[in-house]
């Protein structure tokens, strides 16, 4: 799936060879971190979140 | 802890409802089963109204039950048609009618308020399919379901918990895709692994011996139903340009976790594949490997549930990559409970 093609979909990449998890929304906004925790919250904050 | 209620749960297998009166617990409710002679599924609370025999201990007369108590006597539907001594029967007798659902071989059983939407139930077409055979099982687990959504969303404990069937270094070592669905309800977790060891599961019972590229893609659909798509081939057999997946072996694992109680489980568990369909020894060897790593999780939940017992409230978990998609899992089945 291509992320922000559709509106209920939320995703989360690990990136290879680091610590870093990359959450994708499904308006399109990206954040990085590397505690899921932070990364759902995030997530699930939108429409109030920031892209990186 | 507050069930999810209104909701589509596993209560057993199509085969292990028949003539016999079949006890199980869903959620809390005790439900008697069996099956009518049109072949119609049924659940009935297992109380007699009267004084609360277990109808699951009574007896049939034909499609109906005679409570082994009193005699009280039940159609399929719940309404009691005979008390014992007298003519008239209380205009309050009878036991609530659970709705039932048979599909892709499994019992499905609507907890909750009135009726269920039957296609909101989640598939498992190769339970059925001519092109897969099944070994499948079922095994009672002292903990609660919760432990068991939080194990089987993280594959990295195959690794340590199932080294030497399912389990290869290289699992945990595999970044995770994590991807929740919200307007669905399913969280999916992949992991893909390339050119990694052939656990002795999958060498031994699809004749690979050399290393292979693995992918494992997980849907869970809260609260109780789990798919994992494992797709094993020889390193560089790729899917070809048009989707075809045929020089690949699949293996398709599922668990229906039902919560009995608050703190137990039912772990029903199934492996299909599309190889060796024939193979009598290859079923033997996939069941007894899949019902061994399941019982080495039934072990690992049941301690871990007596350890939670025995904490004090709002213990802090630490959390890390590998529990992503169990975090997701458990804020679906935070928001089905708060319903």
């Amino acid at each position: 799936m291509t992320p922000g093609t559709n509106t209920g979909r939320l995703r989360v990449e690990w990136s290879p060879g680091s610590d870093r998890l990359t959450g994708i929304c499904h308006c399109g906004a990206e954040h990085r971190a590397d505690d899921p925790v932070e990364i759902w919250t995030w997530l699930l904050a939108h429409p109030d979140h920031d892209t990186d | 802890m507050v069930f999810a209620r209104n909701q589509w749960y596993v209560v057993a297998y199509g085969e292990e409802v028949g003539d016999g009166l079949l006890a199980r617990t869903v959620c809390g409710e005790p439900l008697v089963l069996y099956r009518t002679g049109a072949g119609e599924a049924v659940a009935l609370a297992d109380r007699c109204v009267h004084r609360r025999f277990p109808l699951s201990e009574s007896n049939r007369d034909g499609d109906r039950i005679v409570c082994g108590y009193h005699g009280f006597t039940y159609d399929p539907d719940g309404t009691c048609v005979a008390v014992p001594g007298q003519t008239r029967v209380p205009r309050t007798a009878r036991v609530p009618a659970y709705q039932i659902v048979e599909r892709d071989s499994l019992v499905w059983v609507w907890i909750g308020d009135g009726r269920g939407d039957a296609a909101a139930i989640p598939r498992a077409p190769w339970l059925e399919s001519p092109s897969y055979t099944t070994v499948r099982g079922m095994e009672p687990l002292a903990a609660r379901y919760e432990l068991l959504v939080d194990n089987l969303l993280d594959l990295s404990h195959e690794t340590y918990l199932h080294a030497g069937y399912i389990g290869t270094p290289e699992v945990a070592q595999t970044p995770i895709t994590t991807e929740t669905d919200e307007e669905a309800g399913v969280v999916h977790v992949s992991r893909r692994m390339k050119d990694v060891e052939c656990p002795p599961f999958y060498s031994r019972s699809t004749g690979i011996d050399g290393r292979i590229d693995r992918w494992q893609d997980i849907e869970y659909h809260p609260p109780g139903f789990y798919l994992l798509h494992s797709r094993i081939a020889p390193t560089g057999v790729e899917p070809g340009p048009d989707g075809d997946d045929s020089d690949a072996f699949h293996v398709e694992v599922g668990y229906a976790i039902v919560p009995e109680t608050e703190t137990t489980t039912h772990d029903f568990w199934w492996v299909a594949r599309d190889f060796a369909l024939d193979d009598a020894e290859v079923s033997a060897f996939l069941h007894d490997s899949n019902r061994t790593v399941v019982l080495q999780d039934v072990v690992a939940l049941n301690k871990l549930e007596k350890v939670m017992a025995s904490e004090p409230a709002g213990h802090q978990e630490l959390s890390i990559n590998i529990d992503t998609g169990g975090l997701a899992a458990r804020r679906m089945l935070q928001k089905l409970t708060a319903r």
